[in-house]
């Protein structure tokens, strides 16, 4: 079964002809992964900006770990649920968006980003800078690489709405 | 008939920003409208956390190691540099389509409604608690004021939202 096969049976299930066919459903989702988007970006907006020190500079970063962390975690799951809705409304024009494309492939390199900062790098030496204004070289390439990647992710997601281009399939 | 809640006065004022250099400019490109958009977007995520990393903070959700008026102070020219972003853009956008579709638009109404009450009430209320030192806001009033500050916005972005569909 190809991708653009999957899609198309997707396309025709009970769950995105309703979302398609229904007055409120898809303004009510849109509005969620709107405002979910204040809760999950906007909070990782600033654990990004301490690692780039230039806010909350003197708060541990243990504790924005601990303490904001959970937060963003609570806004992606939203997020990520309101945008899953999205899609299933409407696969086939999504998969044939470029920029839903490039948002997805974006996607996928910033959770690779926060997983490498995380596991690999200087996220697993916090310790030694936990409450030193400046931080490690490595840290602040990865909120910098963050913050471009997620201002990627938003851009083209609102393109999305756009037909500037043939689609793709 | 449509509700309005624009007073009859304020037409000539949308008819004037639609004729405008910047409204016709923006009106007759293709790509111009959303390139702003999306500007006013990446700010919508930048003025959220810069709300709610305070507003958690009120609602002893977050960063309760640190003093309230510490992470006000941190977050206030995130606030102050989104909000002027977001009117900016705002005012672009609005520009573009200024009398034909923003002033007929009950949900531009309603947001513009909201948006005059989050700012007034983030720059007096909700700033004159944030200055205090932690032992003079009382818990309850905290979480009171975190909550109206999260409805007032929040109303401000499903508004913004629901302009695209009214």
């Amino acid at each position: 079964m190809s991708i653009l096969s999957f899609l198309q049976w997707l396309q025709a299930t009970p769950l995105s002809t309703g979302i398609r066919e229904s007055t409120w459903w898809y303004p009510v989702i849109e509005s969620v992964h709107v405002l979910s988007l204040c809760l999950f970006l906007g909070i990782a907006l600033f654990w990004d900006l301490r690692l780039l020190a230039l806010g909350l500079r003197r708060v541990p970063v243990s504790d924005l770990a601990s303490r904001l962390m959970p937060w963003t975690f609570v806004g992606f799951i939203f997020m990520a649920a309101s945008g899953v809705l999205l899609f299933v409304e409407e696969p086939v024009r999504f998969y044939g968006n470029i920029f839903f494309r490039v948002k997805l492939v974006a996607l996928v390199l910033a959770g690779v980003n926060a997983w490498f900062f995380h596991y690999s790098g200087a996220g697993r030496s916090i310790i030694d800078w936990d409450t030193t204004a400046r931080t490690p070289g490595g840290a602040r390439l990865a909120g910098a690489v963050s913050l471009f990647l997620w201002a990627v992710i938003v851009v083209c997601g609102r393109f999305i709405a756009y037909n500037w281009f043939k689609p793709l399939v | 008939m449509d509700p309005n809640i624009f007073p009859r006065a304020w037409k000539p004022f949308f008819v004037w920003a639609e004729a405008s250099g910047l409204g016709t400019m923006v009106r007759d490109s293709i790509w111009q409208f959303a390139a702003v958009e999306a500007v006013h977007l990446l700010a919508l995520s930048v003025i959220g956390g810069a709300v709610l990393i305070v507003d958690l903070r009120l609602l002893g959700l977050a960063l309760q190691r640190q003093s309230v008026s510490a992470v006000a102070r941190d977050a206030a020219p995130w606030l102050l540099g989104s909000l002027i972003t977001m009117l900016v853009t705002g005012w672009v956008l609005m520009a573009s389509l200024a009398a034909s579709k923003y002033y007929v638009n009950f949900a531009f109404q309603l947001k513009m409604l909201f948006l005059f009450l989050a700012i007034v009430y983030t720059y007096t209320i909700r700033r004159s608690f944030l200055k205090r030192d932690d032992s003079r806001i009382p818990p309850l009033m905290a979480k009171i004021v975190a909550v109206v500050s999260i409805l007032l916005w929040s109303g401000v972005g499903i508004m913004g939202r629901g302009i695209g569909f009214y």
